[in-house]
């Protein structure tokens, strides 16, 4: 058995992310690194809660934070974590045409709400001269909002080279896997960001 | 590829082999003999160290260099020996005694393996290049944070490139003991040396990601200007102490879990009984994992935390004596009745069991936070923690390579030098370290690069040094023994210690596919089964067919080797900003591999049916 039969079948099982022992180790691999992402950011807010308070001059969590930005971009970030779902819904259907559509799509996404964060850090240094150096709460702030800008970086370059090095041959067993633990990366940077919307910005403006 | 590469056997085929292995066997020996040079290197800081201390107002070295050399001995002991002589023992026994013919990720486990070599690399660069890291093992802020020169640095980027290659080597053993198991091998039936390793893996797994995040803390303290540990604007110097003792408690587990599993099957097989209390065992293994998350505190007892904070922590850590207890009992238990081979695997064993007892009723007593204000930062802590590390992890570590040496290496280490050996460094262990309870009783403070004549501490000294050379001798009986039994020793067979675990149903040393056909597990202890039933080796579980093996790749020496790179352009881009260059080469390197590694399938390759039945099918 060559390595092409096995991984084009000619029936896709319903769950092709998981059919190989590879695609299974990917799985439950990819669920632990998230549980050491988890402690990683837990760390970084911790750091940043018991530094929030440490302020210089006017530049206060509730004079800089503007919901409004904010808002837009929670939303930007929520929705491409429902097209990712999508993809992955066609991806079960084995549809790869219509996956790489709402990969697309939540790449897309993804850049708008990155644009608004380079926009916002832009904003809070030139208009308040509010830096990483300028105080405990500046230094604390960008590295826990940073890490997570960092990490949808990163992910937006995953899903695009995924998308472009599987466009010709479409899907089997060996990207299955791929993709899917690339999905999975993306609703977990979204639960971090629900999670630095309420305390960074939220609390922020009203705690 | 790697077929035609193993078969040929130059010098340069053997380098190019090892560096681009996937073979979780290889990886086992290269962890092993870089785990073993830093051993050495890091016992010989101890030897300097001693000798500063052995008579007062000594000169023997700078307050300065006294002070990178207690820094690089504990670093370098926790973090470039312990670790990774522990990653060798897990690399070369874990796949066997579940069956499988190799790890879930056999290409993370090369890199986690050359990410921790270039990260000790890093670290020791620095005696070389103007001082290595200065402010402790423990690196407290603002010590650390203001420390002048470039040491700190080079322990900051050298742990974290390290640390990496740590938290990738948990997660693949958490994956290969979850998914990998041959049929039959449930949980329950796992060998102790498994279990704790699985529980060792989901500790280093939540408690690495805070030496992270502090370490980064760190970096952009010293190299971008940050203010986390600057008290003058705004900083808390505290919140490195929480990081690194959330990560540095756990750490203490993730060091004595796997030997305690080693003693476990060293126990149980050389009293040729089943572990006493197996399912406590367990249980308790489990329970040391969960409650050394909630201990950290207690390193920090004189903080000022507060009477509350401080007396929950000291509940909690006189509570993780309840499951080590247990288990002590349980090895005791094991023994009871047995018929008992003293083999040097088993004496090892047996000194750990009184030294280790010692070294946990002093953590209790160090975990009364009360008292812990007495003791605090005096030679009665560094008693302690060398009670535990050494007669817990180097002792186990002694027994755990005795035991599986013909595992790994297809050669029984000799027994008579493995005595002599054991008693200098047993003996001089006790000398060194006990008398340094009473020093610390008596008022020496830790970490004082001298003291005055005539306070009653020189005696106590000069016995403690005596001690540290006899552990140097029983270290290079061993190291001899190890040449000896390479030249002099014949190959051993696939069971010299009538063993009862898979392992050793396998030859010493086992083919590169592990297992012809995967074995099929039909209880506790499943090769002593079968012997008890009559039978040569395991059941199969499947028909003879062919195996899947993985390609072996050069790509994590290059992503190490990048990060390397980069971390010497993050150092000195402060001084020059020319350095950002090597950031850009290094990181460049590590993404281009990352990228290479994602396009390029690697699919791996076939043994062929035909091929395994050749490959002297006479032993079977």
């Amino acid at each position: 058995m060559s390595h092409d039969d096995v991984l084009n079948p000619k029936h896709m099982p319903h769950d092709p992310e998981k059919a190989t022992l590879e695609g299974k180790n990917k799985f439950v691999g990819f669920w632990m690194f998230l549980g050491g992402e988890t402690v990683l950011f837990a760390s970084l807010f911790g750091t940043y809660l018991a530094l929030s308070g440490s302020t210089s001059g006017d530049n206060t969590p509730e004079n800089l934070f503007g919901l409004e930005l904010v808002f837009i971009m929670t939303m930007l970030l929520l929705t491409s974590s429902l097209t990712s779902v999508y993809a992955m819904y066609h991806m079960k259907n084995h549809d790869f045409k219509k996956m790489q559509l709402w990969l697309g799509v939540t790449v897309l996404l993804g850049l708008g709400f990155l644009g608004c964060e380079i926009y916002e850090f832009y904003h809070y240094i030139h208009e308040y001269g509010f830096t990483f150096r300028s105080s405990a709460f500046g230094s604390g702030f960008y590295t826990l909002v940073g890490f997570h800008g960092g990490h949808v970086l990163f992910g937006l370059f995953w899903i695009t080279s995924l998308m472009i090095r599987n466009q010709k041959r479409g899907l089997n067993l060996y990207n299955a896997p791929k993709f899917y633990i690339s999905s999975l990366y993306w609703h977990f940077i979204d639960v971090v960001w629900v999670f630095i919307f309420t305390v960074v910005y939220l609390l922020g403006k009203v705690g | 590829m790697s077929n035609a590469i193993v078969q040929q056997r130059g010098i340069g085929a053997m380098i190019w082999d090892y560096i681009t292995t996937v073979d979780h066997k290889k990886i086992a020996h290269l962890y092993l003999v870089a785990g073993g040079l830093f051993f050495l290197i890091g016992g010989l800081e101890a030897l300097i160290i001693r000798i500063q201390l052995m008579q007062p107002d000594s000169n023997f070295i700078s307050a300065g260099l006294y002070n990178e050399m207690i820094t690089m001995h504990g670093t370098t002991m926790i973090f470039l020996a312990a670790m990774p002589l522990i990653f060798a023992l897990m690399n070369a026994v874990v796949p066997l005694q579940i069956g499988a013919r190799d790890v879930a990720f056999p290409f993370l486990n090369s890199l986690g393996f050359w990410l921790f070599l270039f990260g000790g690399l890093l670290l020791n660069v620095s005696w070389f290049t103007g001082g290595a890291p200065d402010a402790g093992w423990t690196n407290y802020a603002p010590l650390s944070s203001t420390s002048p020169g470039h040491g700190v640095d080079y322990y900051v980027m050298g742990l974290q490139i390290a640390g990496a290659g740590t938290l990738i080597g948990g997660i693949n053993f958490l994956v290969t003991i979850i998914n990998m198991r041959a049929p039959g091998m449930t949980y329950m039936r796992m060998p102790l040396f498994t279990w704790t390793t699985f529980i060792t893996s989901v500790l280093i797994l939540f408690a690495f990601p805070a030496l992270t995040v502090g370490l980064f803390l760190m970096m952009f303290d010293r190299m971008f200007g940050s203010a986390f540990f600057d008290v003058t604007a705004g900083g808390n110097a505290i919140i490195w102490e929480h990081l690194f003792w959330i990560f540095g408690h756990p750490e203490v587990y993730i060091l004595i879990l796997p030997v305690f599993g080693a003693f476990s099957d060293i126990f149980s097989t050389f009293s040729k009984k089943r572990l006493f209390g197996y399912s406590a065992m367990v249980f308790a293994t489990v329970l040391i994992g969960f409650l050394g998350f909630m201990v950290w505190a207690h390193h920090m007892f004189t903080v000022g935390l507060g009477p509350i904070a401080n007396s929950i922590f000291a509940v909690s850590t006189m509570a993780i004596a309840v499951p080590t207890g247990i288990k002590i009992f349980n090895w005791l238990f094991t023994m009871w009745g047995g018929s008992i081979k003293l083999s040097v695997a088993m004496l090892w064993a047996l000194g750990f069991i009184p030294t280790f007892t010692i070294g946990g009723m002093t953590g209790v007593m160090l975990g009364s936070a009360a008292a812990d204000y007495q003791y605090h930062d005096t030679y009665f802590v560094v008693a302690h923690f060398h009670y535990v590390i050494v007669g817990g992890t180097v002792f186990g570590l002694f027994a755990a390579m005795h035991y599986w040496w013909p595992k790994m290496f297809g050669k029984v280490l000799n027994e008579k030098l493995g005595h002599l050996g054991f008693w200098p460094f047993f003996i001089g262990f006790h000398l060194t370290f006990f008398i340094q309870h009473f020093l610390g009783l008596m008022g020496m403070p830790r970490r004082y690069w001298t003291y005055f004549e005539g306070q009653g501490l020189a005696t106590g000294n000069l016995i403690s040094t005596i001690g540290a050379f006899l552990m140097a001798i029983g270290t290079l009986v061993f190291l001899y023994n190890v040449v000896y039994t390479a030249i002099k020793e014949p190959k051993a067979s696939a069971d010299p210690w009538d063993g009862r675990t898979l392992e050793w149903s396998l030859p010493s040393a086992p083919p590169f596919y592990n297992f012809k056909q995967t074995p099929l597990v039909r209880g506790l202890d499943p090769l002593w089964i079968e012997k008890m039933e009559g039978r040569k080796g395991i059941t199969p579980a499947e028909p003879l067919g062919d195996i899947h093996m993985p390609n072996g790749s050069i790509l994590p020496f290059l992503m190490s080797m990048g990060l390397f790179i980069a971390g010497f352009g993050f150092i000195y881009q402060v001084d020059n900003k020319l350095w950002f260059i090597a950031v850009a080469v290094g990181m460049g390197l590590f993404f281009a591999s990352m990228f290479t590694r994602s396009f390029k399938d690697d699919l791996g390759y076939h043994i062929h049916k035909e091929d395994l039945i050749e490959k002297g099918d006479g032993k079977e």
